[in-house]
């Protein structure tokens, strides 16, 4: 069976435009899921049955304790978008849970919860 | 009783809510002795792919000349409780990196520019962003050795700031003074909150 693929160029609301495919995410470009930058991910320790490559281990490797997406890629020394892609394949089998980040929104900044601002205040004042 | 795998499976509201704020400014101005003063971790990099817009595409056609650029972002992190982290991202310095900057500050809570008084100009295209923008930031003098020391407001009308954009001194290499300077944006960002009155249904403005 051809695979069908989409017309035009390949996006995401979390990545953006996607360039070209990858060999390390199998030719794959679209994550799944909304991962940005500062994303907090976890592994869950849920056996997945995909057949997942070598890199998909190396991610949960990496996110055994939570840790952020700019942080796993910069410790695997590949592109963010590709870590997307390899996290939202896992965070689909239930592997890699996925914490909660400002959604990104590119035509309009929208001022953030007071809950949040004085959280981060007040952790912050205890740091002086 | 079923036995699972998944039995110490966490919540997603368990995991910590990741913040950004950027740190920008000239080059040279001291982002990254701030971000790495700060950061409880050694400073990672990261690759990211950005699109940039030709700034010299004829637009009567309608159509932009977009092309993709892969650029290195230092980042630091500061795990403020074990429901917040805080990761500060410098951004590139040179003005031909301008185009990234969209990316990059998407999602972001708000930005520190830093300026040295010695070529306060350097910092001109970081305000010019975020204003444009509607990005909320606070300007941070880095005061270097040996660089005359000049009073927030000379800074303020230097720069052409506006009234509520908060002024603050400090030295990139003391930990406690970048605390202090992070401080002064959050309170702005509580108080532009309040002003707005958007305690209420943040309304989604799109123009």
């Amino acid at each position: 069976m051809p695979p069908v693929l989409p017309e035009g160029p390949l996006t995401d609301e979390a990545v953006g435009r996607l360039v070209r495919p990858y060999t390390v995410s199998d030719g794959r470009t679209r994550a799944t899921s909304h991962f940005t930058l500062v994303t907090v991910v976890r592994a869950t320790g849920v056996q997945t049955q995909g057949t997942f490559g070598l890199e998909h281990a190396q991610v949960l490797a990496l996110c055994e304790s939570p840790v952020s997406v700019a942080e796993v890629a910069a410790r695997m020394q590949v592109p963010a978008a590709v870590v997307k892609v390899l996290l939202s394949d896992l965070a689909e089998g239930g592997a890699v849970v996925a914490g909660q980040a400002r959604p990104p929104s590119a035509d309009h900044y929208a001022l953030p919860d007071r809950d949040l601002l004085e959280a981060v205040r007040d952790a912050l004042l205890k740091r002086l | 009783m079923p036995s699972s795998n998944d039995c110490d499976a966490l919540p997603a509201e368990a995991l910590p809510v990741g913040i950004k704020v950027l740190i920008a400014g000239g080059f040279g101005v001291g982002k990254t002795t701030f971000v790495n003063t700060l950061s409880e971790i050694e400073p990672l990099s990261t690759e990211e792919m950005l699109t940039a817009v030709s700034a010299a595409t004829d637009r009567l056609d309608g159509v932009e000349n977009k092309a993709t650029t892969t650029v290195a972002l230092d980042f630091g992190r500061i795990t403020l409780s074990p429901s917040h982290v805080l990761y500060l991202f410098g951004t590139p310095g040179q003005e031909r990196f301008w185009f990234m900057w969209d990316e990059l500050s998407e999602g972001a809570l708000g930005a520190v520019v830093l300026a040295d008084t010695r070529r306060l100009e350097h910092s001109f295209a970081a305000v010019d962003f975020f204003e444009r923008r509607g990005i909320p930031f606070v300007v941070a003098v880095n005061e270097f050795d040996g660089a005359h020391r000049y009073h927030a407001e000379e800074v303020r009308t230097a720069l052409d700031l506006r009234q509520e954009v908060p002024v603050a001194l400090c030295d990139a290499r003391v930990q406690r003074t970048g605390i202090r300077v992070l401080l002064e944006l959050i309170q702005h960002l509580i108080t532009t909150r309040s002003s707005h009155g958007s305690d209420t249904a943040p309304p989604l403005l799109r123009t």
